[in-house]
């Protein structure tokens, strides 16, 4: 089955990012296909390299990076979401003015019309987050 | 809105859409950045029903005033919907007595549907999307 996963909350307040994550590897395990992952609201803070918790957790960040990386996940951070929220790419940051960028590897920064495209190609759209 | 970028989709794939509204306006930004998908997703021309329950009811109680706390008062965004084909807007009608609400209190035309009905519509519909 082709799927898609919205996440709405950001990472370690909630435990969203981490139950969309879990369910996202169970999916693949499956042999399910994920057609994108869709970063809104808060949860668009997953996409921050900046990052930093205590070294005897888990990094929500890098997890989510590696993942991409390993199955080639399509990982799209909100841009209206992300610029409220001060996550910004390269070309954003120069588009902005803005002196540094944070999003992490294995992100990219895109519209809503990603959003809806994937609700449109997916066979399901699974939503994690308040 | 304007930063975000035009996006065209032309699949020629029509899905039902249901956004989900249930949260007070103000508060949370959740009412907010739920109305921008609506209306980047009206571009899609899918087939887009927009329902107002629990809290959410007050999103489009007319009226609102957002001065005193200095926020975006958005609620005049809903009257646009229509410019944008979405015409579909349902209220349900145990959060408006819950609320001590009437369809005179709302700033857009609705069509007022009892919890029942609305569970049968969300039956319906291909995509759900609760803000």
């Amino acid at each position: 089955m082709k799927i898609s996963v919205v996440l709405n909350e950001g990472p370690y307040q909630h435990q969203a990012a981490d139950t969309a994550y879990h369910f996202i590897r169970a999916a693949l395990a499956k042999g399910h296909e994920i057609f994108r992952v869709f970063f809104y609201h808060d949860g668009v803070n997953n996409g921050t390299r900046l990052t930093t918790p205590p070294q005897d957790d888990r990094n929500i960040v890098t997890r989510w990076s590696s993942l991409a990386e390993e199955h080639n996940l399509d990982l799209v951070v909100c841009v209206a979401a992300a610029q409220r929220r001060g996550i910004v790419d390269q070309s954003e940051a120069t588009r902005h003015g803005k002196d540094a960028d944070n999003i992490a590897p294995g992100f990219r920064i895109s519209g809503l019309g990603q959003l809806v495209e994937a609700g449109i190609e997916s066979d399901r759209l699974v939503v994690f987050g308040d | 809105m304007e930063d975000i970028p035009e996006e065209e989709y032309s699949g020629g794939v029509v899905k039902k859409f249901m956004y989900v509204n249930r949260r007070a306006p103000h508060g949370s930004i959740y009412a907010q950045e739920s109305l921008e998908v609506v209306l980047v997703g009206a571009a899609f021309e899918q087939d887009v029903s927009v329902v107002f329950l629990d809290d959410g009811v007050y999103q489009i109680r007319k009226d609102q005033d957002t001065s005193a706390i200095g926020t975006k008062n958005f609620s005049k965004t809903f009257r646009a919907l229509e410019m944008y084909d979405v015409e579909k807007l349902y209220v349900e009608k145990e959060s408006m007595q819950a609320r001590g609400m009437t369809e005179d209190d709302l700033n857009v035309p609705v069509e007022v549907k009892t919890s029942e009905e609305i569970g049968r519509l969300m039956e319906e519909q291909d995509v759900v999307l609760s803000f």
